[in-house]
């Protein structure tokens, strides 16, 4: 029995900020080189969990637990956080934000520094653990020299210097572009392999997690623990359903097509998920059966780019290439691309926050170029990716209010059209309500209604649901529909296919600052060409379309978005 | 500016000393420029520094826009002192050398003159080193050497994050200040002071808001790879000191301890030609 390296006993615990418990009864067992995923929604206390493993419980955030935890055998109340990070490394959630050194090789050694590691031990195991990761030859790189995958490659070598016993990983695909996350889960594999050591996986991105194998996935909801077994179980079994977490795509489509998932199925992976004629049949039945979608009219030309290029003052290379869009009114489109493709540059310049070199914006067939910055934002708005860096006041009506005070509208006007946004964007249950006291989704929201008051054609949100679970992913989702239903036009930047599949009705696909594809959605998520220069993944449902023996993947794709749309969102 | 450390890295016996030495030096050779105004050792450190900055193979180009903004700085600083009071250098050095009148109590003298000369020469024997040390030292060893030199290894680690965090937030300030002025918060220089204020805390309050959520990262990723276990830390960037870090220290430590013989021998700090 000493194999075993994490263990729950009733375990409960409550922070003293809160009334409630956060954790109840958790039962769970972790033994040596097992790889577990610990999956839920926001809130449900997984979080909190890794929190008890690593030991910032109770060290960093307070509170009163109850039951036992014990870590490599030892009771973790009579352990310090640093006893317990000689057995449990953890790789947080935003690579970028746990860099701590100047540049690779110090942040890798800072847990050796910290340890009074002598030369020349210090470079021989930094060196080991970047070896380990991959990253020898970036060893005097700075952070702001790599890309969001080396980062957090750093912080598992970071890790990796010492001999933990369990690997804990926080999130590791909330900041990834898809195939970097793909390419994160094949990179914990291997180091599992290497070092034997336990691995914990805290993600609600089930489908991306099982791209690897795992032992044994913990489900859990609302503090408690409400499945502990195989994914194969798990995945055929009751839980998922109103869970707050995606099942795989894949399932799905079997689900639509009437065919009923059993654990003999081996549904984990599409690769492994087998299929008998009959279910086989019944899928391309469902195919055939269900209409295509009749074209959509032509809608007229909102936003016309042309030829726009456009490079950073003190860089030498152009980070915008030529970029020709138009956008119709109405609209609901996605641009994707891999960190760096000028994605997020691009809407700068549409925003006016940057000036282009040459090139042309037009909005409804007028040149922006001589519009000011506060101009162009009552035509496009822009909402950042974290509400954090958009709030400046305390409570929700100031927020909502401020870009029409600053416009110098008089006072009735402003609470008017600010009531009415906060009816929109259903915050008007809240309008009193401090800021502070909203969730991340509600923030989001507060921030949209704040760009939303001054009556933009067009908005452009970046990464509108990044770090947030299914259910708060599609509350967010459905209110930009609802927008888009009232004729606004929105343009998203976004790493999310599952977002771009469902939602976007067109995807602009940008790699080293051109547009290399500009087409639906299904065409996009199944050509491998397009796949791999900007940093996708392929959708499953391309595979599962092969494996029933359906040629045309790509319409396959195309009516799985369809139904969607049509049957469960009329 | 991506870093207020210009460190350039161009192989030279300068870079090949360690951080700590530099600092070392640095402050010793700041206070023998600071103690003294003698000539003689003035322009002694002024060509000792030039001499150091042509063995470290920085180039004039490399450090123009410092250089520049010292002169001024130096210039302002020398029309100053004559405004405020012309006959410094009478009172300093107990003599009265006229050379001509310019009206008024402005009356240019041989003291007041060489007055100025030293001025001049303090700001050439000290701000070359001064650069030397931004531009030859590795902003990983920063830390490493303030700890050397007996500052406690976590205030000498919070510099080194200071260093690691300007550029982001830099980069959050530039997005944060766009954000906010599409919504109408008026950044420009036309704008009242008080108007400008409230603007500054449109930007600030998101800042510091998104800095706590950072800081808050930052301190659980530290504590959790053991910073602030032990009293003591080793540092990946020390190196150890050569006999050439104990040369120039010990060089150093001989100007400062030339500035103090010299305050002793003049029984000031002055030198004085004209006694």
């Amino acid at each position: 029995m000493d194999d075993i390296i994490i263990q729950f006993e009733h375990f409960g615990f409550q922070y003293h900020a809160q009334s409630e418990p956060t954790l109840h009864d958790i039962n769970l067992t972790v033994r040596r080189g097992e790889k577990i995923l610990i999956a839920g929604p926001s809130g449900c206390g997984k979080s909190t969990l890794a929190h008890c493993i690593n030991g910032l419980i109770p060290f960093s955030y307070r509170g009163e637990s109850s039951g036992s935890l014990r870590i490599a055998g030892k009771e973790t109340k009579e352990l310090s956080i640093f006893d317990i990070s000689r057995h449990v490394g953890t790789v947080l959630q935003d690579p970028d934000g746990q860099f701590v050194g100047l540049t690779v090789a110090e942040d890798i050694a800072f847990a050796l520094e910290n340890d009074c590691v002598q030369e020349p031990a210090l470079h021989e195991r930094v060196q080991k653990a970047a070896a380990m990761v991959e990253l020898e030859d970036h060893l005097r790189h700075a952070p702001n020299e790599l890309s969001g995958g080396q980062r957090q490659r750093v912080a598992l070598a970071g890790v990796l210097v010492d001999d933990v016993d369990v690997l804990l990983f926080d999130e590791p695909l909330a900041n990834l572009d898809p195939a970097t996350g793909k390419a994160a889960i094949e990179l914990i594999e291997q180091v599992q392999k290497q070092t034997g050591a336990a691995v914990v996986i805290i993600e609600h991105r089930l489908e991306d997690v099982l791209h690897r194998e795992v032992d044994r996935i913990v489900l859990m909801g609302e503090g408690r623990i409400l499945a502990d077994t195989t994914p194969d179980e798990l995945l055929s079994g009751p839980w998922l359903r109103d869970s707050g977490i995606r099942e795989p795509l894949y399932l799905t489509a079997l689900r639509y097509a009437g065919v009923e998932i059993r654990a003999e199925m081996a549904p984990r992976s599409i690769r492994t998920l087998r299929l008998s004629d009959d279910e086989k049949a019944k899928v391309r039945g469902w195919f055939a059966a269900v209409p295509p979608a009749e074209e959509r009219p032509p809608r007229p030309v909102l936003l016309d780019v042309q030829d726009l290029h456009f490079t950073y003052s003190g860089k030498d290379h152009e980070t915008l290439r030529g970029i020709s869009l138009r956008v119709g009114q109405g609209e609901l489109l996605a641009i994707v691309g891999r960190n760096g493709a000028g994605k997020s540059t691009f809407s700068k310049v549409v925003c006016g926050f940057e000036t282009q070199q040459s090139g042309t914006v037009r909005f409804h067939g007028e040149d922006m170029a001589a519009l000011s910055i506060k101009e162009h934002a009552d035509r496009i708005g822009y909402v950042m990716q974290n509400p954090n860096q958009m709030i400046s006041k305390v409570m929700i009506f100031d927020e909502v209010a401020l870009g029409l005070r600053k416009r110098g509208l008089p006072e009735d006007e402003v609470k008017r059209r600010v009531e009415e946004t906060l009816r929109i964007c259903g915050l008007w249950p809240f309008r009193s309500w401090p800021i502070s006291a909203l969730s991340f989704g509600q923030k989001k929201r507060v921030t949209i209604a704040a760009i939303l008051v001054l009556e933009p054609e067009m908005i452009i949100l970046d990464e509108p649901t990044a770090g947030q679970d299914y259910r708060h992913y599609t509350e967010i989702m459905e209110f930009l529909l609802t927008l888009q239903k009232r004729g606004i036009t929105v343009a998203m930047i976004t790493h999310d296919m599952h977002l771009m599949l469902e939602y976007a009705e067109r995807a602009v696909v940008f790699s080293r600052g051109r547009i290399i594809a500009d087409t639906d959605c299904a065409a996009v998520l199944t050509d491998p060409a397009i796949i791999g220069e900007a940093n996708l993944k392929e959708t499953s449902l391309y595979a599962l379309a092969g494996l029933c023996g359906i040629a045309d993947g790509q319409a396959f794709v195309r009516r799985f978005i369809d139904y969607e749309r049509k049957e469960l969102r009329p | 500016m991506t870093n207020i450390f210009n460190y350039i890295d161009r192989p030279s016996p300068i870079h090949d000393l360690t951080g700590a030495t530099k600092l070392v030096c640095l402050l010793l050779w700041s206070f023998a420029a600071m103690m003294t105004y003698d000539t003689r050792l003035l322009v002694l450190l002024v060509v000792l520094s030039l001499i150091l900055f042509r063995v470290s193979k920085i180039r004039l180009s490399d450090v123009r826009f410092m250089l520049g903004f010292t002169a001024v700085f130096m210039v302002l600083n020398n029309l100053l002192v004559f405004l405020f009071s012309p006959q410094h250098g009478v009172e300093l050095y107990g003599t009265r050398h006229v050379l001509f009148s310019l009206g008024g109590s402005y009356v240019i003298t041989k003291e007041q003159l060489f007055y100025h000369l030293n001025l001049f020469l303090k700001y050439l024997a000290s701000i070359p080193v001064a650069l030397l040390f931004v531009c030859t030292t590795n902003p990983s060893e920063f830390a490493a050497s303030l700890n050397r030199i007996g500052v406690k290894y976590t205030v000498a680690y919070s510099v080194a994050l200071a260093l690691r965090y300007i550029p982001d937030i830099q980069r959050e300030y530039h997005e944060i200040s766009q954000a906010q002025q599409a919504r109408g918060v008026e950044m420009s220089k036309k704008e009242n002071l008080i108007r400008r204020l409230k603007s500054a805390g449109a930007i600030l309050i998101p800042l510091i808001l998104s800095s706590m959520d950072r800081i808050e990262v930052i301190s659980n990723a530290m504590e959790l790879r053991c910073f602030g276990k032990n009293k003591k830390r080793s540092w990946y960037m020390a190196r150890p000191f050569t006999k050439w870090d104990w040369l120039a220290m010990a060089g150093s430590a001989l100007l400062l301890a030339a500035a103090l013989l010299l305050n002793r021998l003049n029984g000031s700090r002055f030198w004085n030609p004209f006694a």
